[in-house]
């Protein structure tokens, strides 16, 4: 059983809700383009909408991080040196990578937003076709990579727990996937000519929940002994809200019966909040 | 002039005194904090953004049936490779021409990476200025030509001074002297770990007992990067495969 001597960061907060809002920023933009790509006519308003969502909640994101500084003023220092400006990236960093993903996606998401408010006119007429497909194409990568770096940075440190497993990564992607297809679900739910987008979205939630439960036996595998202080401790009863928040929504996901506006809000909501009480788990277990 | 420097200290000789502890801070300039009392001599706790030495006090039972006082005069180890240095997005933490590790205050914008990567508990958040901060082994000494006040002061020289590969040396006569002497548990510490430290440790217990990570568990925190995105890639693939599976259906409930 490995053992640390390190002192917390106190990351606390913040970081919290900009794991969240990265997750679901990315993973918005992520079903947004493949809807695009994959889908049918049916989904096309849909993926608007997730690009429409995307943008907002990555724009609160570099907001929350750099009031969490203890210089907020230089929060450009993460992108160039202070004394020279020359740009600078640290690969084996992951916050000076996610730094630059935050960047770069939020200017994609920028674009695509203002593309989805422009229906069809100007940028949107630009962004048609061939281009527009490869553009969120590109853009659905940087989103892949915001919603799962967060979790790579916090195994690349000494601290318990976060760099006892390698599976951090992965859990925050699902999570964040499943957090926006969760949230597209019920926008899609709440207008009757969607149904069958909200139905994809239903089974592609399923899917990334399915993942979600693979990645969490991965992290307490990796663990080992040291997934227990994972469970125990005040943050303990957390855990019934992730539970609620993957087994509830899969059994009303993957049933066969007709879903009723009840339980399609019953399952997004607690997907939401599953997703969000396993970030405050995962953030705070370590550092208490 | 580019040199190499490093602390050895010899824990057999530490007497408790804390004049390395007064002397850092007089140099320093650093606050103080209200002591903390427990029960035990240490008032000072730990290692943090105030306290650049900390003499750590530890009470043992000896093979014989006594108690033993272990005393530790812990400080930054300034290691060759560095896991404060290797998080750090700003590039505010550099190494000097005397082969410490330095953290820049122009530079340094409080992000706490630093923290959570050194596996010595050395760096504390300075709320008043907002950086980390940690022992700088007296950079502006160094640099006049003089030995960091820590070793200055202490007046047992358990805390010695000097180009690194003579405090090797140093230590090496010093550990082979007290097995002779039959202190078999006397140990050496900081020769190997993270690339050798340049702040050597004679011990006279195991590494953990003083709050250091055995040499299995003084890893680096880039240990973790390349499965870490490996397995979040692994999940991107499944995620995007299963996302195009379900959304290429026509929709409806079978």
């Amino acid at each position: 059983m490995p053992q640390h001597f390190v002192a917390s960061p106190q990351w606390e907060w913040y970081i919290v809700w900009y794991f969240f809002l990265g997750g679901l920023a990315g993973g918005a933009y992520v079903i947004g383009t493949l809807l695009r790509l994959f889908g049918d006519q049916r989904d096309a308003g849909v993926a608007r909408l997730a690009f429409l969502i995307s943008f907002p909640a990555v724009v609160v994101c570099p907001i929350l991080l750099t009031l969490d500084l203890g210089r907020p003023s230089r929060f450009w220092h993460m992108l160039f040196d202070s004394q020279t400006f020359a740009p600078h990236l640290k690969y084996w960093s992951p916050m000076s990578v996610g730094a630059w993903v935050l960047l770069v996606f939020s200017g994609f998401a920028a674009i695509s937003f203002l593309e989805a408010l422009s229906q069809g006119n100007g940028l949107g007429r630009l962004l048609s076709g061939g281009f527009g497909k490869l553009f969120t194409a590109v853009g659905a990568l940087f989103g892949l990579s915001l919603a799962g770096y967060t979790g790579v940075l916090l195994s690349v440190t000494n601290q318990p727990i976060w760099s006892d497993t390698w599976a951090l990564g992965g859990l925050f992607l699902a999570s964040g996937l499943s957090i926006s297809a969760a949230v597209l679900a019920l926008f899609a739910g709440w207008r009757a000519d969607e149904g069958t987008t909200e139905a994809k979205l239903s089974r592609a939630d399923g899917y990334f929940l399915l993942l979600e439960i693979a990645l969490l036996v991965v992290v307490f595998v990796t663990l080992g002994a040291v997934g227990g202080s994972l469970v125990q401790g005040r943050l303990a009863p957390l855990w019934i809200l992730v539970a609620a928040g993957v087994l509830v929504p899969l059994a009303i996901r993957f049933r066969s019966s007709p879903e009723r506006r009840a339980s399609l809000i019953l399952a997004s909501a607690l997907v939401v909040l599953g997703g969000f009480a396993l970030r405050v788990i995962v953030v705070f277990s370590a550092q208490l | 002039m580019a040199r190499t420097v490093g602390f050895f200290t010899d824990t057999t000789l530490c007497i408790g005194c804390k004049a390395c502890e007064v002397a850092c801070k007089e140099w320093n300039q650093l606050p103080g904090h209200a002591g903390r009392f427990g029960d035990g001599y240490d008032n000072t706790g730990q290692l943090d953004e105030q306290n650049w030495r900390h003499v750590q006090f530890h009470e043992r039972t000896t093979a014989k049936g006594g108690v033993a006082w272990n005393m530790m005069s812990d400080v930054c180890k300034h290691c060759a490779m560095a896991s404060c240095m290797e998080v750090c997005p700003t590039n505010a933490i550099i190494r000097t021409e005397f082969d410490t590790v330095y953290i820049q205050p122009s530079a340094c914008n409080g992000c706490r990476d630093c923290i959570a990567a050194c596996p010595y508990h050395v760096i504390g958040f300075d709320e008043a200025s907002g950086l980390a901060r940690k022992c700088t082994f007296c950079y502006d000494r160094l640099q006049a030509n003089l030995m960091p006040a820590c070793a200055k002061a202490c007046p047992t020289e358990s805390i010695k001074f000097g180009e690194l590969s003579t405090m090797r040396d140093v230590a090496a006569v010093r550990l082979n002297q007290l097995r002779v002497q039959g202190m078999s548990e006397a140990r050496l510490y900081g020769d190997k770990e993270y690339g050798g430290l340049h702040a050597l440790f004679l011990l006279t217990d195991k590494p953990e007992a003083y709050g250091l990570p055995n040499a299995e568990n003084a890893v680096l925190p880039s240990r973790n990067n390349a499965r870490s995105y490996l397995g979040s890639l692994a999940t991107a693939v499944l995620g995007v495969v299963g996302a195009i599976v379900a959304f290429r259906g026509r929709g409806e409930k079978e």
